[in-house]
Parts: structure tokens; C-alpha cells; sequence
């Protein structure tokens, strides 16, 4: 970054300036080789344990929306993070910030979310802290959980791992999230039927490692979507990869409304979806597992990883024709998670 | 809500048929020069790169993109001009997105929104106008930024404020207008175009008779097309046909969404607020008529008039060839800046910028590998 540079919201979409900011801003003061994964959750080594570490903060807006608030977002979030690297979440963290004058009864409610969803991911929150600060000072609420989790035996996800042959599995449709926090926003004014997809993946994630152990990679597309996440991917395991448009499934409505507000659904956030790069001898099984669960009920082979060309995301278009998936570029929408 | 009547519009069966049509017009036409046709539109731009339509079309047909990016077309000067404005105490500016990002000569909205300015992104003229009742103390300048397609709600929030008695709502009009370019283009000698692809959401406004001199006067073949991929792959076939047949047409190719006539209610709407005015476009220089000015007896709600702007003397990057971009002339991979100096996360001219720019729609969608 230049001198005089200023931290824009773009610093802060996960997409290809979020990166920058990482490589040149953080890894050369946080220098260390475990960071220097970059992969959603850290993996460390405590005695003969492998554990994986895991922290993210939530600043949605609005802090309740349809399928969900800023409490089990956060919740799941986390949890979703430490599952992407295989692990069986155990215990989290909760930091609250709060804004003075916040109402006592909404804290209430999605305290009692965050708690049915620690139930429901099976974690304990087990450390906390609360911070209130003057109005103006912070919008609302704002919530950090980090969360620490164990990883079986034998279990070596990682996005360094895809390799040429392996299948590219996405667990539903793309865009809910994004769309439904978009569409519940003041002044959109959408009667919109879409629903946040937040829920915690650990559970599916420990089916599917039943049938497949040597599940190479897996990813929660979450801020930058789906094109984002495959690009990181492609980059971390220097391998391109192929997808095919057609094979992407997207709710008709959530399709409409990407069209009317201009966004392309490859690039909006989801809370609830993985991607899994699978081996091609596990993929039908890993898919079936995925099937046979609600949250992976629209489960689809949406790809597969290729030699060349290294580093960079193929679409093949509904029409024949195909084009390049760029990471995104700017930030699409602010505060959706 | 539903986008059913989309989908035949992609559909694959349909896009394959009208491909080999294409090709089969094409190769009757071998030994013939090859064929460049200029989609005029930013949208028809993505929407040809989303779907892949240049890796499917035979060889020696060129699809060219055209000025139709309403910021890219947008002059140094009134960028400059919407920061001057922002720095201003007592403002809430505005604007569309797409504006954020767009360089100025010295800063950009983006930049000035982190300082602290109050710059708000809205998807219409009437959040503006919403925002500007919510904040009586304060004096709310909307970016006009757009072409025939916007400018009729832009003036409806005009008449809007006027009624209801507004005194803090103003706008900045940098409109621009789409024929008076056609022409200039048509007419430029550097400009190689067999036939143009038209753009559909500026058809609806103006109508199809909008165009007719293209026909009659210019004899160039044309296609007024929506933005699907089966409309686009109908239009290039549609002027293939045209050109090989030597009898150029205005074909509308949109009738589900364009008439004859347009749409006269916001035309009147349009022409009671706005007035045609000389305008600068970037690259395209100044245009006679090309632009859209507030008429006199809406001045109290014109920004331009109302404000004292200073702006730096405008200074174009050197080597940025946004302007042959615009024009057809150079394609992005040809500019000594494309991916070097110039990319969406800093970029050099507005052509990398827009989400419609020809640049930024090279960069996302087109590998060079």
C-alpha cells in the first residue's frame, strides 16, 4: 500500500484487494508458517492432538434477516470455518460489542439463536467478553466468535491439495445469503421469499469423511462467492479448474433478483454451502452423502480440476461458449456478514 | 417473482441452431473481408462476455464494443467536478455505484467517502430524493449519470421536488444522449464498423424510429437487440445476413420490449426538464447535441449552476487509450497500461472501472493464457 492510502470497503470483501492487504500487510508481521496456510481454519499441534483454530466478526446489516440473525451467523460461521478443515468443533468464543441504547430484548433474542445453534453444531461457548461503547461509536452490535476444533486421524484437507482428475462438488444453491440480507435492507423495499442459507456444515462434513477420509479440499464460499473461493483454490494447489455453468444450481428467484439488482451470483456470499474437491473414485459417494442430507439436498458436480491453465477458473457457458472467473474485484456489498 | 421467460432466451438448443446459421452465413461468405460488428451498449458487452459469444462465433467475425458505458464515456472534467462537489460542507452526495471507483484527476468518491465525505450509493433518483427530504439541513446532489434510459426518472425526481416544494435536492447532469453519438461515430474515418448491434433499453425510451438515419442516410446495417444471449446471437445473424444480402435494414430484433414510437410518456417527462446541449464525451470529443442540460426554469435544482465548482485542469493519464477503446479503433490487450498499470483494483481510466467498461469486461472474462 502507498503512504497515503486509505483502508476502503474494498479492503475488506474478501475478494482480490482483501488478499493484497493480507500479503502485504499481515503474513511479513505475523510471519509464520501456519498462517502462511492461509486456509480458513489454522491448523496447530498440541502434543499428539492436531487441533484447528478459528476466528471471524460479524457486522451484518441488518442484524436480523430473513433465515437468520447476526447471533447464529455467528455461530455457524465459525463453526463452518473449523469444519472446512475437517475438525469436530468443540468449544467457541464470544466477543460482543455493543452500542449504547441498544434494545435489552434484541440482545436477548439472538443471544438465545447463538445458544440453539451452539446446540444444534453440538459446541460450547465457553469464554466471552463484552464491550459497550458510546452511540455512533459502532452500528448496533457487532460480534467476533473464534472457536477451536480436533481433526481425526488420517483427515489432511487443504486448499494446496486439488489436483488434476479431482471433482469439484458444491453442496446447494449459490447466492441466498447475500440476496436475502440485499433484499431485507432499508430502502430495497423487495417482498422478497428469500432466505438466508446460514447453518453450521460440521455435521455433513463428519458424513462425508466417512466415506471419503482423503477429502483434498473444502471450502464455505462465503464473502466473494463461489468465484472467488475457486480461484483461491486454483492458486493455493496450481491447478486450474473447469466448471460448468449449467450444472450450478441457483433458486429461480434468487436468479431473478441477481438479474434485476445486477450481481452475478458466482460472486455473493452463502453461509450454508461448501465445496468439496474430491477424488473422482469418491465423488459419486461424497455426492450421494451430500444428497441424502437437507443441507446438501442440491448437491451437483459443478466441475473438475485441470493441469492447465495453473491458477485460473474456467467457465463453460450455457451456450457453448466459455470465459475466464475472475476473483472479485471491489467490493460487491458491504456488511453482509 | 420468476425469470421463467428468460430462460428461453438461453436456451442451449436455440443458441446452437442460431450459431450454425451464423456460420453458415459466414462461410458463403469466404474470401469476403471480415466482419466487424459493433455492439454499442456496456451491457451488451457483459452480457456477450458472461456467456462466452466471441469463443462461439467462426473466425473473421469480430463482435467491437462501442461507447455504450455511460461512466466510461463520462468526461474527466464532470468527475472531477462530482469530487469537487462531495468536498463540499453541508452535502450528501448521490450516486450510482458505478461512479465510486472512477478515478478523477487528483482522488475518486471512494477515496473521498473514507475521508469522511457523506457519498451515498442509491439505485434510483428517488432514494436520492429521499434522502434529501430526511436531511432538510442539508443540501443532496445526485450524479446524473446515464444515457436516454435514466434520464427520464432523473427528471421525474426533478418535477418530483419541484412539486413538493424540495429546496435541498439538486442535480449534476453529465446525461448524455445515444444518437447524436451514432452519428459521429458512422461518420468517423478511423472507425471500421459493417454493422451495429443497438442498445435495447435506450430503444425502449426513444423507439426504433430513433435510428432510422442509420438506414436511410448512413446505409449501415443495424440490429436493436435485447441483452440475452439468443437475442444477441439473432442480432449477429440478423447483420450478417444484411451485410451479405447488401441491404441494410433497422431491424428490430427487441419487439417485446421496443416500439416504433418509444415510450412517449417518458420522453415528455424527459424533454420538460432537459434540454439537448453540446457535450464532451471521453474519447469521443465534443459532440453536438450529445449531451442533456437542466432547462432554465429548473435551475434552482441544478447543481452546476447553483454550486461554485472549481476543478483542476483535467489531466489525462498518459497512455490510457479509453478513448480508441470507446471508439472501436484499439481493443484493451492493445493499450500499454491494460493489466499493468491499469487493473479494477487501481485503475487508470474508467474503461477498468465500470462494472459496463470494455477494459474491466476484458480483464474479468478474458483469459490471455
Amino acid at each position: 500500500m502507498k503512504k497515503n492510502d486509505k483502508i476502503l470497503l474494498d479492503h475488506g470483501s474478501g475478494g482480490k484487494i482483501s488478499h493484497a492487504m493480507i500479503e502485504e500487510m499481515m503474513l511479513p508481521v505475523f510471519d509464520n508458517p501456519i498462517l502462511a496456510q492461509l486456509n480458513d481454519g489454522a491448523e496447530i499441534k498440541v502434543g499428539d492432538e492436531r487441533l484447528a483454530f478459528s476466528t471471524d466478526s460479524y457486522v451484518v446489516d441488518p442484524i436480523f434477516f430473513p433465515g437468520g440473525n447476526i447471533g447464529d451467523l455467528a455461530v455457524n460461521g465459525t463453526v463452518n470455518d473449523l469444519a472446512m478443515s475437517g475438525a469436530v468443533p468443540m468449544f467457541l468464543s464470544v466477543g460482543l460489542i455493543i452500542e449504547e441504547g441498544f434494545p435489552a430484548a434484541d440482545l436477548n433474542v439472538i443471544l438465545c439463536q447463538m445458544g440453539l445453534a451452539a446446540k444444534k453444531a453440538v459446541v460450547l461457548v465457553v469464554t466471552g467478553d463484552t464491550k459497550v461503547v458510546p452511540r455512533g461509536a459502532a452500528d448496533k452490535i457487532f460480534i467476533n466468535t473464534s472457536g477451536i476444533g480436533r481433526i481425526p486421524d488420517g483427515v489432511q484437507i487443504s486448499g494446496h491439495r486439488a489436483r488434476p482428475g479431482d471433482k469439484i462438488l458444491l453442496s446447494g444453491t449459490l447466492a441466498d445469503h447475500g440476496i436475502a440480507i440485499l433484499t431485507s435492507r432499508e430502502g430495497m423495499r423487495f417482498d422478497s421469499p428469500v432466505i438466508s442459507d446460514t447453518a453450521a456444515l460440521n455435521h455433513l462434513v463428519q458424513r462425508m469423511l466417512a466415506v471419503d477420509r482423503d477429502i483434498h479440499v473444502l471450502r464455505d464460499p462465503t464473502r466473494g462467492g463461489l468465484g472467488t473461493t475457486l480461484n483461491e483454490i486454483a492458486g493455493q494447489s496450481k491447478v486450474g479448474i473447469h466448471i460448468a455453468e449449467e450444472r450450478i444450481p441457483i433458486k429461480p428467484d434468487v436468479a431473478a433478483l441477481c438479474e434485476l439488482l445486477g450481481f452475478d451470483p458466482l460472486y455473493i456470499a452463502n453461509e450454508g454451502k461448501l465445496i468439496a474437491v474430491i477424488s473422482p473414485d469418491h465423488a459419486d459417494a461424497v455426492l450421494a452423502v451430500l444428497r441424502a442430507d437437507p443441507l446438501g439436498k442440491d448437491a451437483c458436480i459443478i466441475g473438475e480440476v485441470v493441469q492447465t491453465p495453473a491458477g485460473r477458473v474456467i467457465l463453460q457457458t450455457r451456450i457453448g461458449g466459455t470465459r475466464i472467473v475472475d476473483m472479485l474485484t471491489g467490493e460487491q456489498l458491504p456488511r453482509i456478514c | 417473482m420468476s425469470i421463467k421467460h428468460l430462460e428461453e432466451y438461453r436456451d442451449p438448443e436455440l443458441a446452437r441452431r442460431l450459431i450454425d446459421r451464423i456460420q453458415s452465413i459466414s462461410s458463403k461468405s469466404v474470401g469476403t473481408k471480415s466482419v466487424r460488428l459493433m455492439e454499442v451498449c456496456g451491457t451488451h458487452t457483459v452480457s456477450i462476455f458472461r456467456s462466452g459469444i466471441r469463443s462461439v462465433l467462426p473466425d473473421g467475425i469480430s463482435l467491437v464494443s462501442g461507447p455504450g458505458c455511460p461512466v466510461c464515456v463520462t468526461d474527466q472534467s464532470d468527475i472531477d467536478a462530482f469530487i469537487a462537489i462531495s468536498r463540499m460542507d453541508h452535502v450528501i452526495v448521490a450516486t450510482f455505484g458505478d461512479l465510486i471507483r472512477v478515478p478523477g484527476t487528483d482522488s475518486s468518491l471512494q477515496s473521498e467517502r473514507a475521508g469522511g465525505r457523506d457519498i451515498r450509493v442509491v439505485y434510483s433518483a428517488l432514494d436520492a430524493l429521499n434522502i434529501a427530504k430526511q436531511h432538510p439541513d442539508k443540501r443532496v446532489v445526485f450524479l446524473g449519470v446515464g444515457f436516454e434510459t435514466t434520464a427520464p426518472t432523473i427528471a421525474a425526481s426533478i418535477l418530483t421536488a419541484n412539486f413538493a416544494g424540495l429546496t435541498n435536492y439538486l442535480v449534476y447532469s453529465a446525461h448524455k444522449t445515444v444518437p447524436p453519438a451514432l452519428e459521429v461515430l458512422v461518420n468517423a474515418p478511423d472507425v471500421h464498423i459493417d454493422g451495429l448491434i443497438l442498445p435495447g433499453h435506450v430503444s425502449v425510451i426513444l423507439g426504433s424510429n430513433a435510428y432510422m438515419f442509420l438506414k436511410t442516410v448512413h446505409r449501415k446495417p443495424c440490429v436493436i437487440a435485447g441483452f440475452e444471449p439468443v437475442d444477441i446471437l439473432h442480432a449477429v445473424s440478423s447483420l450478417l445476413s444484411q451485410i451479405h444480402a447488401g441491404k441494410p435494414e433497422l431491424d428490430n430484433a427487441y419487439p417485446r420490449a421496443v416500439t416504433p414510437e418509444g415510450n412517449p410518456k417518458a420522453i415528455s417527462v424527459m424533454d420538460a426538464v432537459f434540454e439537448p446541449v453540446d457535450a464532451a464525451w471521453r474519447g469521443l470529443g465534443t459532440i453536438p447535441r450529445g449531451g442533456l442540460k437542466i432547462r432554465e426554469a429548473y435551475a434552482r435544482f441544478d447543481a452546476a449552476i447553483q454550486f461554485d465548482i472549481q476543478v483542476p485542469e483535467p489531466v489525462i493519464p498518459n497512455g490510457c487509450a479509453c478513448g480508441d477503446i470507446l471508439k472501436g479503433i484499439k481493443i484493451p490487450p492493445e493499450c500499454a497500461l491494460y493489466k499493468k498499470r491499469c487493473t479494477p483494483v487501481d485503475p487508470v481510466g474508467p474503461c477498468m472501472v465500470s462494472s459496463e467498461g470494455t477494459c474491466a469486461a476484458y480483464y474479468r472474462y478474458v483469459s490471455n493464457l
